[in-house]
């Protein structure tokens, strides 16, 4: 294959420490949490199942699976870094469930910028999934972005490549 | 406390920091999962749906990071299969060994290392880290625990460790053994 130039679309050097991230607002349904389910292959009954969700778990309804919420938080990461932004480390808290017919809107903030001991750039983002105003997770991630336009973090292997700060 | 659940607990935290449960992935990963997973959040990233794109910047296909364990997660039948097979068992075991019916994931911890590409196998272990003692949350009574669930591809390479907190339960009031 011929090789092709993708141009960054977010270098570390346009991030502001304090910036919000575009939200992100969407509307759960019994399709959405089934959905995520299955491509997470989580076949946990209180996932797919409300009387067993309800019977079960106490819960009102079927509820967003974890790995599947990692998944969102992907998504609305990578939708503002753009390709070359690579995710380094998440930490999920999960608070209370998301169920259909919530809108949950996904938010983010800049806390950090910075270069590591082997010149990759970092930022790290506090994510909240929260559904009318109320808190239902929160993800804390480190994701690399591109110093230059022809940075690539995910060139990066063995000791080039450090996840964790 | 009953006695028996003092064993139980005694046993369950001489296993703390052992490996256990090594596993080898019940098939290859690929892109018709990644796929399913990206159109599930409606992931538009053109690292995984632009073969240019992907061969530029990873030198071909690679799958999100997030669905490292995704590859785990066994199959809901497999033929000759006779035991329910159970995703980080684990978790399962301190449930079934603590007497505690319901569970559920509190905090998700994921460091992710060299990238997942199309026709990975990946291996894993579980190393459980901690049980806490008898904590009563709005769910119920019951016991938090850590468990490590490390990840490496067929050359060995590290991929992913990710670290779940779970809280299992009895629900409701007065409940506690």
């Amino acid at each position: 294959m011929t090789s092709t130039s993708v141009e960054p679309q977010l270098l570390l050097d346009d991030v502001t420490v304090g910036e919000s991230l575009p939200a992100l607002n969407y509307e759960v349904t019994a399709t959405t949490v089934v959905l995520g389910a299955l491509a997470t292959r989580d076949w946990r009954p209180m996932h797919h199942d409300k009387d067993f969700a309800v019977e079960r778990n106490g819960t009102q309804d079927i509820f967003l699976n974890t790995p599947n919420q990692a998944a969102w938080f992907e998504r609305y990461l990578t939708d503002w870094t753009g390709p070359h932004g690579r995710l380094a480390r998440v930490t999920f808290r999960m608070k209370s469930s998301v169920f259909p017919g919530d809108t949950m809107s996904l938010t983010g903030v800049v806390e950090s910028t910075s270069v590591d001991d082997v010149g990759c750039g970092f930022v790290t983002v506090a994510v909240t999934l929260s559904v009318d105003g109320e808190v239902k997770t929160t993800c804390a991630a480190r994701i690399a972005l591109p110093l230059s336009a022809d940075d690539n973090p995910w060139a990066r292997r063995g000791d080039q490549w450090r996840p964790s700060p | 406390m009953t006695a028996d659940v003092a064993d139980a607990l005694a046993e369950m935290r001489a296993l703390i920091g052992v490996e256990q449960y090594q596993e080898i992935g019940e098939f290859p990963v690929e892109r018709s999962y990644v796929w399913t997973s990206c159109a599930s959040v409606e992931n538009g990233n053109p690292l995984y749906w632009d073969d240019a794109v992907a061969e530029a910047l990873t030198g071909g296909p690679v799958a999100p990071p997030s669905m490292v364990s995704v590859w785990f997660r066994p199959h809901h039948w497999a033929p000759g299969r006779t035991q329910e097979a159970l995703p980080l068992q684990v978790h399962f075991d301190l449930k079934a060994a603590l007497g505690l019916p319901e569970a559920v994931m509190t905090d998700d911890t994921i460091e992710f290392h060299t990238p997942v590409r199309m026709g990975d196998v990946l291996r894993t272990h579980q190393v459980l880290r901690s049980v806490s003692d008898e904590k009563t949350t709005k769910l119920g009574t019951g016991r938090f625990w850590v468990i490590d669930v490390v990840y490496a591809n067929q050359d060995g390479e590290l991929v992913a460790v990710e670290s779940y907190t779970g809280f299992g339960y009895r629900r409701g009031e007065g409940s506690a053994s």
